[in-house]
């Protein structure tokens, strides 16, 4: 399947539940957060939350700024 | 209030107590351990900070919160480089998810050259986000009109510019700022112009609750020096207020007493 995460297309074996996007990616969950289709995935809901063909994924962290 | 009570004398915001006045930014510094090493140097318990995408490509790039802890500082995201109220309140909600705290600075552009604040934008964003119970410090222009809506909409703290954000500039319209003080019962900080200790002494004897810095500390040819420099200036502005200054006078008064002069 064709996900969009960051503006890029990734293509993913399977459905995957965000967390195992994460682990895929070698994203720290703990200091990371994520948007689906403009919604926040509350952390929480990681391991639950499946994400299909064609979803829009955003994951931001804090970075320096004033 | 003497000067040895001073160390008693606290900025809140939103409940909570912070005994530095100087809130400083995390950008523009060469690395982040600079930025560390800046922050420390200033005394800040509060920084700054920007909500973007992560690094896809190298997830192992060094990352702010293995340099500046969030457990030490009070993280304050950002909405820097937001245009919109949108913008601005999906940026802070993904800010609230990353680090769990909702106490935020809300920052909506107007224009790219001036960086001045869109008002409008953000009364409306403002409001939205107070309704998600967010606690919003606001950038905002030094009109007092805007920064009593600002306040009476529940704003937990005013921050109008000393000058355009980046210039240095220094305070350019003190009688703005005295004015928005003198008339708001939560804190007043400037945020944006301040170029070099004297400009943030300035806002302070003015009787800001605050001031909050980045260029000047990072641009500055050794940034750790100026945050020190800065920590200083805004204890001194602080004092000065507190003590009250004496009055100005068109001419002089000799300060040795003519009673005995041979």
């Amino acid at each position: 399947m064709d996900v969009k995460i960051n503006g890029e297309t990734r293509k993913f074996d399977a459905p995957l539940s965000v967390l195992e996007i994460l682990q895929a990616m070698n994203l720290p969950s703990q200091k990371i957060a994520v948007e689906l289709n403009l919604e926040i995935v509350p952390k929480s809901a990681y391991d639950s939350q499946i994400v299909v063909q064609g979803d829009q994924i955003e994951i931001v962290h804090f970075i320096g700024g004033g | 209030m003497s000067v040895d009570n001073t160390k008693d004398d606290f900025m809140t915001i939103a409940g909570r107590q912070f005994s530095s006045r100087l809130i400083v930014g995390t950008g523009k510094y060469v690395d982040y351990a600079e930025n560390a090493a800046a922050a420390e140097a200033a005394g800040a318990e509060i920084v700054t900070v920007a909500v973007r995408r992560v690094n896809l490509s190298d997830p192992s790039a060094p990352m702010l919160v293995d340099y500046i802890d969030p457990k030490k500082y009070t993280f304050l995201p950002n909405t820097a480089g937001c245009f919109t109220g949108e913008d601005a309140v999906r940026t802070l909600r993904l800010a609230r998810e990353a680090g769990g705290w909702s106490l935020v600075k809300l920052e909506v552009l107007g224009d790219e050259k001036t960086l001045y604040p869109n008002m409008p934008e953000t009364l409306r964003s403002a409001e939205l986000l107070i309704k998600e119970g967010f606690d919003v410090m606001v950038y905002c222009s030094d009109d007092p009109i805007m920064a009593k809506q600002l306040e009476d909409i529940g704003c937990c703290a005013i921050m109008p510019l000393a000058a355009p954000i980046g210039s240095g500039l220094g305070v350019q319209n003190p009688i703005n700022i005295r004015m928005i003080i003198e008339q708001s019962s939560v804190p007043v900080l400037v945020d944006a112009g301040v170029g070099t200790a004297s400009d943030a002494a300035i806002a302070m004897e003015l009787g800001c609750d605050g001031v909050l810095m980045n260029t000047a500390i990072a641009e500055a040819k050794n940034p750790v020096l100026m945050a020190e420099a800065m920590r200083h200036a805004v204890i001194a502005g602080r004092q000065a207020y507190v003590a009250g200054r004496m009055p100005k006078r068109q001419y002089a008064d000799p300060s040795s007493p003519l009673a005995g002069l041979i």
